[in-house]
């Protein structure tokens, strides 16, 4: 059984279709690329999978370890496992970094009737994390992403994610606003979290971050329809010759 | 235009409940005399009224109509109750001092504990023995408002606190008052003075007791803060959601001096808290801060009036409020900068979080600069708690519920984190997150 299953989806914003019978398995342990032009429905896509408001499902289903994804509340989703990386991640004056990640992390586990961490056992896995991406102590004093450069909103995403330890993380254009230092330790921290009970589905325009995480799949998204799936050396080739031969196939 | 105001019923006029409680106000030698003329002052325009521009969303007349009669002596099973409600609210490691419908309780109150250079006597005590007349007048002194002179007429009981020079008063000190009533209103005051240099903290709650309902309270208190001396000063309203709360504070602060004042509005039918904050001696710093949490169809409104009247000081205030289902609240802010008062540097903002579609919040920041070379600003803002971070806290795992209470809580940490005291600052926010949870 796939991870996620998504059939015939059809998604509709103001009235627009802009996801128009999209199909797509992603299995455990699988990395699936997802690229294509600006407006394709990638981003949407994405919001569609963790349950942002203001989308309308008009057809299909999502299937999540076979439970219906569309029926659930979004921090239901995310207890269930889903964690959507944010493109833009929103600043949160007056809740610091470290509240923020006690609050996710308890409520994920209270939702699944697991004990809360402790103190001393929260802080020790928070620290591990945060050395490893490079973020400092004070950064995780302040407000979240209050004050934070690009960058550090990313791999304050990141951060989120080693700690939450999801099993389907969907990175929506992780590497956008980041700089070859940034992108190696996002890359790293991508890699870091790759394992057999877990799949990922990374969203990206460019092949930069598809060097250092290597996806198994790389589908190609254009007007809301998969139109092009291989392995990675698909991402090779819509680089040497643009997405523009799929906008006729869409 | 001419604004057509309800007419105040002669039979219901608070002359009556004057006249009814004259007997057993307390007073000697000049007392009944000053009572007398605060009660003519008041009688000249009645309850405050939208004709008041200071009271124009708070219309008592309308909104009350009529001053209750006083409160009776509560009994033995009223004191009872009131002993449970005065628990509920004990701030940490405070010097409780309970009044009970207007009236000081000694039993219940820790006068036992009371430190060095702290004295507490009761506003009974003071006006009922041989008191000068300047200090009678000082103790009840009124101003233009006519619930402050309503309420020097009819003030039953309260505290009078003074702190002499140089002494820092370890423990926050709280005037804890509950009502017990139904229908019926009181009448408190206390005066306060810090002597030069002296430090305290001091917390006032308003809490009614089981069965309490309908009725009205009218506080005001009168502080004196020394020069180098340093006050902070909380007040939290919390009464039955029908009842009326009035509160008034008339604080003047001398040189080098600090002020840290907060008011918090949590419950009760109609709320005012009034603050007029007088900076007569250079080099002071004054914070004063607040929030209004309003939910169902209450009606909060917070007034503070900062008084610039001499160089050099500065001025901070931040006020929020959040507001859901049919709730209303207001806040009225004025920074007056007189001639003098040079080298002023005077901030105030105040944002709303409105809950619901019906929900109102008024705010009317205004700066009345009479001094060149100062320093002023204001800002006011309102508007819904924005849904993409409530979105990010629920992607991230967090309930719709505690995702918004999240952002609530740090919405009202940007006031609430002003107050210097951090028991205070804690006890405070314990208020404001059992307001939350009551929502749930």
């Amino acid at each position: 059984m796939a991870l996620l299953e998504i059939r015939d989806l059809h998604v509709g914003v103001e009235h627009r279709e802009v996801i128009c019978g999209l199909d797509l398995n992603v299995h455990a342990g699988e990395v699936h690329a997802i690229m294509g032009p600006n407006g394709s429905g990638k981003s949407t896509l994405s919001h569609v999978i963790a349950g942002k408001p203001g989308y309308e499902v008009i057809d299909g289903q999502i299937l999540f370890k076979g439970e219906d994804l569309l029926e659930m509340d979004p921090d239901e989703r995310a207890a269930a496992g889903v964690f959507l990386a944010f493109q833009y991640p929103v600043e949160i004056a007056g809740v610091t970094t470290m509240n923020f990640l006690r609050a996710a992390l308890n409520a994920q586990r209270k939702a699944r009737d697991q004990q809360e961490f402790s103190t001393p056992e929260f802080l020790k896995r928070v620290r591990k994390v945060a050395g490893s991406l490079n973020i400092r102590q004070d950064m995780l004093k302040r407000g979240v992403n209050v004050g934070f450069s690009g960058g550090e909103k990313k791999r304050n995403e990141i951060l989120q994610m080693a700690l939450l330890e999801p099993s389907l993380c969907i990175l929506d254009e992780i590497d956008s606003g980041l700089d070859i230092d940034a992108l190696r330790i996002v890359a790293n921290g991508i890699n870091g979290l790759r394992s057999p009970e877990r799949a990922m589905i990374v969203i990206t325009h460019y092949r930069r971050l598809l060097d250092h995480v290597v996806p198994d799949v790389v589908h190609v998204m254009s007007k809301g329809r998969i139109v092009k799936s291989g392995d990675k050396e698909l991402a090779l080739e819509l680089e040497a010759c643009g997405y523009g031969q799929f906008e006729d196939a869409a | 235009m001419k604004q057509v105001l309800p007419k105040a019923d002669p039979q219901r006029t608070s002359g009556n409940v004057f006249a009814a409680a004259r007997g057993r106000l307390p007073g000697a030698g000049l007392v009944p005399q000053i009572r007398a003329s605060a009660f003519e002052v008041y009688e000249r325009t009645g309850l405050p009224h939208r004709g008041m521009e200071d009271w124009k969303y708070t219309d008592l007349r309308a909104l009350i109509g009529e001053v209750l009669p006083l409160a009776p002596r509560p009994d033995a099973e009223a004191l009872v109750r009131a002993k449970v409600s005065a628990q509920h609210v004990s701030a940490d490691q405070a010097v409780k001092l309970v009044l009970v419908d207007g009236i000081f309780v000694p039993e219940l109150s820790d006068l036992g504990k009371l430190e060095n250079g702290l004295v507490v006597r009761s506003l009974r005590e003071v006006l009922e023995h041989s008191v000068p007349g300047d200090m009678a007048g000082l103790v009840l002194s009124t101003t233009s408002d006519s619930a402050i002179s309503l309420n020097a007429a009819m003030a039953t009981d309260g505290l009078v606190i003074t702190i002499s020079d140089g002494n820092a008063v370890k423990r926050p000190i709280q005037i804890v008052h509950v009502a017990t009533g139904v229908s019926v209103s009181t009448f408190t005051r206390s005066y306060l003075q810090l002597g030069k240099g002296a430090h305290a903290a001091i917390v006032e709650s308003f809490v009614s007791a089981e069965r309490a309902s309908g009725y009205q309270a009218n506080d005001a208190i009168i502080a004196l803060v020394g020069n180098e001396a340093s006050l902070s000063y909380i007040h939290v309203a919390a009464a039955a959601s029908d009842a009326v709360n009035i509160s008034s504070a008339i604080i003047a602060v001398g040189a080098r001096a600090k002020l840290d004042l907060f008011s918090m509005t949590c419950s009760g039918s109609i709320s005012r808290y009034q603050g007029f904050i007088s900076l007569a001696g250079e080099g002071t710093d004054v914070s004063a801060n607040g929030v209004n949490l309003i939910r169902g169809e209450l009606h909060a409104d917070t007034t503070m009036v900062v008084d610039h009247a001499v160089p050099h000081c500065t001025s901070r205030e931040k006020f929020r409020a959040v507001v859901d289902d049919r709730g209303r609240s207001v806040f009225q802010g004025r920074i007056v900068v007189r001639p003098a008062a040079r080298k002023t540097d005077a901030t105030l903002t105040t944002r709303a979080l409105l809950l619901s579609d019906e929900a109102e919040a008024d705010s009317k920041p205004e700066l009345e600069i009479l001094a060149d070379d100062v320093t002023c600003g204001h800002g006011a803002t309102s508007g819904a708690l924005d849904n993409s971070l409530v979105f990010y806290l629920r992607a991230r795992g967090l309930p719709e519920k505690d995702a918004k209470s999240l952002l609530i809580k740090a919405f009202l940490g940007e006031s609430i984190e002003e107050i210097t005291s951090e028991n205070l600052r804690d006890f405070v926010t314990a208020q404001a997150e059992h307001w939350l949870q009551a929502g749930r």
